[in-house]
């Protein structure tokens, strides 16, 4: 047990446009150290809605969520945005870059934010991850010039700027080809198994789910299979 | 909060558009230019205006208010509630316009703290005659030296000097356009009649103006004793005395008290220039709703501007929440920008204000006889420049701030989710 990271006890979730609706049915599961998780389901099974519950920004919910051993629910917007700050990080499916920015300040900024490092460390990391992820020769590019794949493997050298425990992903494949799908696999095992770092990912791609260690299948709300 | 982070980002911003943050520095600029341009202008005029005013007269008059309704003998003796009385065409009294012991009054003023300078005057009607016409005036016999110390007359002198009324006892100081009127210049007689009928022929020894129409057209100076000589009075007979304080706005209760002390009639400048004072006080008025007006429509285009900012921006402030960045610091990025945008277009504003202001107060203004002006009459105060940066700072800040605590309410989920 020492080594869980995530724990989800009891998550209902309900919307109330255009009527009341539930989500999320008694959600339970955990998630392990250095684990890659995959959650699969169709179109509106609720698995998205459970991953944004999970990344602590959807606080409109009933349950109980536990990250790194400290309860998430009911804490202050301000604290969970520092909470997200130290310890997730995120890639989503239009690799949402700052458009205005440098490859190298987008990767730089969540560093920058929570202020441990001197800018000079900083920067020698973020050209670190950009590494990782093949980009470094594009650091001083404007990122709005960079290709969909390039951007999102800048989007994922972001997110493991500050070693969060846990890399969330909403369908980080989905919109690109198979080659750079394929790219983006390889980072994310290879943060999974060599840094230990925990990666949970909601996608369509059957082909990148099955790469993973587990696979938590959802239906209409509920964990059909995989749960823990 | 990390401030330097957030202005970094704001930086990044302002300089990805460059020309909407120009257009919203623009529209600060132009308003506090105006501000600037206006009040400067505004308290110059005042300014100009009082120092006519307060330079041309005393800033206390002690005088003799001759009243001709004076109270029937028969009020005096027979009163009651129970009484009517009526008098029927009661004649004035005759009174002097004298002030009793003027000059004791006048010695023993100017060693009273504050006091400036006392000047003792003679003044009288006088009509001047040129040819067959009259022309009506005023006679004033002045101490020169005393007189100068308060209206500092050299400045006012246009030809001759009043240094001549010194050595010469029957000379006269006209005012400009009076001379004009009477066709003499330095060196002419003019014949003075008093309206008791007493007649001198003085040499015109110099001309001034005031640039005040009611003072030039009118008045003119001579010695003391030449009035006192074509009134037919003694060396002590004094009319006026006038007061010249340090602190003008002490006059007002000084003269409350020189009243009370020698009971005399005593005149503040105050009274004297209400018009003048109310003025001021119109204008600047005017000039605060003029100059706020603008600052306000300047400050309804940043919000405009901030406003649409944070709509493009509904993306990456997403961002900038999910990697952990909190509603005070999404505040900071975009009350910084609006910050910035003021505090740019106000130094700007500051800059051209003062040019402005410095070409009006160069600019050539042609005003005639009546008016001492030769350029728009200018103020330049650092309070004006530091109150205006003030006021576009305040009115940048307010219309930044709503639509900043907009954006820090922005819920990521639903725009990360689109």
């Amino acid at each position: 047990m020492s080594n869980t990271v995530l724990q989800a006890s009891h998550i209902n979730k309900y919307f109330y446009e255009p009527e009341k609706f539930q989500v999320l049915e008694n959600v339970n599961f955990e998630v392990k150290k250095g684990e890659f998780l995959s959650i699969v389901g169709k179109s509106g099974c609720g698995k998205s809605t459970l991953l944004y519950i999970l990344s602590t920004m959807d606080t409109d919910y009933e349950g109980n969520l536990e990250m790194n051993g400290s309860r998430l629910t009911g804490l202050s917007q301000d604290r969970l945005a520092d909470f997200r700050n130290e310890h997730l990080g995120f890639v989503f499916q239009f690799h949402f870059l700052l458009a205005e920015f440098t490859v190298l300040q987008n990767v730089m900024l969540p560093a920058q934010k929570l202020g441990k490092y001197s800018t000079k460390e900083i920067e020698a990391r973020a050209y670190e991850k950009l590494k990782l992820v093949n980009m470094e020769d594009y650091a001083r590019k404007q990122s709005s010039k960079l290709s969909g794949g390039q951007q999102q493997r800048v989007a994922i050298a972001r997110a493991l700027i500050n070693d969060p425990t846990i890399i969330m992903g909403d369908e980080p494949t989905g919109n690109l080809d198979k080659a750079n799908s394929n790219l983006v696999f390889d980072i994310f095992r290879k943060i999974s198994h060599e840094n230990h770092q925990t990666i949970i990912t909601v996608t369509h791609d059957p082909d990148f789910a099955k790469g993973g260690d587990r696979i938590i299948e959802m239906s209409d709300g509920k964990i059909v299979s995989g749960g823990r | 909060m990390n401030l330097n982070l957030s202005f970094q980002i704001a930086k990044t911003h302002l300089l990805a558009k460059k020309r909407q943050t120009l257009v919203a520095m623009l529209g600060v600029t132009f308003g506090i230019a105006m501000f600037i341009v206006m009040i400067s202008f505004m308290q110059g005029v005042n300014q100009f205006l009082e120092d006519s005013a307060l330079d041309a007269s005393p800033h206390v008059r002690i005088y003799n208010d001759v009243n001709t309704q004076r109270p029937s003998i028969l009020d005096a003796v027979e009163n009651g509630d129970d009484q009517i009385n009526i008098v029927y065409h009661q004649k004035p009294k005759q009174q002097l316009t004298r002030i009793k012991n003027g000059l004791q009054m006048v010695s023993m003023i100017e060693q009273m703290p504050g006091v400036l300078g006392v000047s003792p005057e003679v003044s009288s009607q006088a009509f001047f005659n040129n040819g067959p016409i009259q022309i009506s005036g005023v006679i004033a016999g002045i101490d020169y030296p005393r007189e100068n110390r308060l209206y500092n007359l050299d400045s006012r002198i246009k030809t001759g000097s009043f240094k001549s009324l010194l050595a010469n006892p029957n000379g006269i100081v006209l005012g400009a356009t009076l001379a004009r009127k009477l066709n003499v210049k330095v060196g002419d007689k003019v014949s003075v009649t008093t309206p008791l009928g007493g007649n001198i022929t003085l040499r015109v020894v110099g001309t001034f103006g005031f640039g005040i129409g009611t003072v030039d057209n009118i008045r003119c100076y001579t010695s003391i004793s030449t009035v006192q000589e074509i009134l037919g009075k003694d060396a002590s007979y004094i009319t006026d005395i006038h007061i010249k304080m340090n602190d003008p706005l002490q006059a007002i209760a000084f003269g409350k008290n020189l009243s009370k002390q020698f009971n005399t009639y005593t005149e503040d400048w105050s009274t004297a220039n209400q018009a003048i004072l109310a003025g001021e006080k119109i204008r600047n008025v005017m000039t605060f709703v003029v100059s706020m007006t603008l600052l306000v429509v300047a400050g309804f285009g940043i919000y405009n501007i901030m406003n649409m900012n944070v709509i493009n921006k509904l993306k990456d402030i997403a961002i900038l929440k999910a990697t952990g960045f909190g509603g005070k610091d999404v505040v900071a990025v975009f009350l910084l920008q609006a910050i910035i945008i003021g505090l740019a277009g106000g130094l700007l504003g500051l800059v051209i204000g003062f040019g402005i202001s410095y070409l009006l107060s160069i600019s050539p203004f042609e005003t005639g006889d009546m008016i001492s002006l030769k350029t728009f009459p200018v103020v330049f105060r650092v309070e004006y420049y530091v109150m205006g940066l003030a006021f576009g700072l305040i009115t940048t800040i307010l219309a930044g701030y709503f639509p900043s605590k907009k954006a820090s309410k922005i819920d990521p989920v639903a725009i990360l989710r689109g």
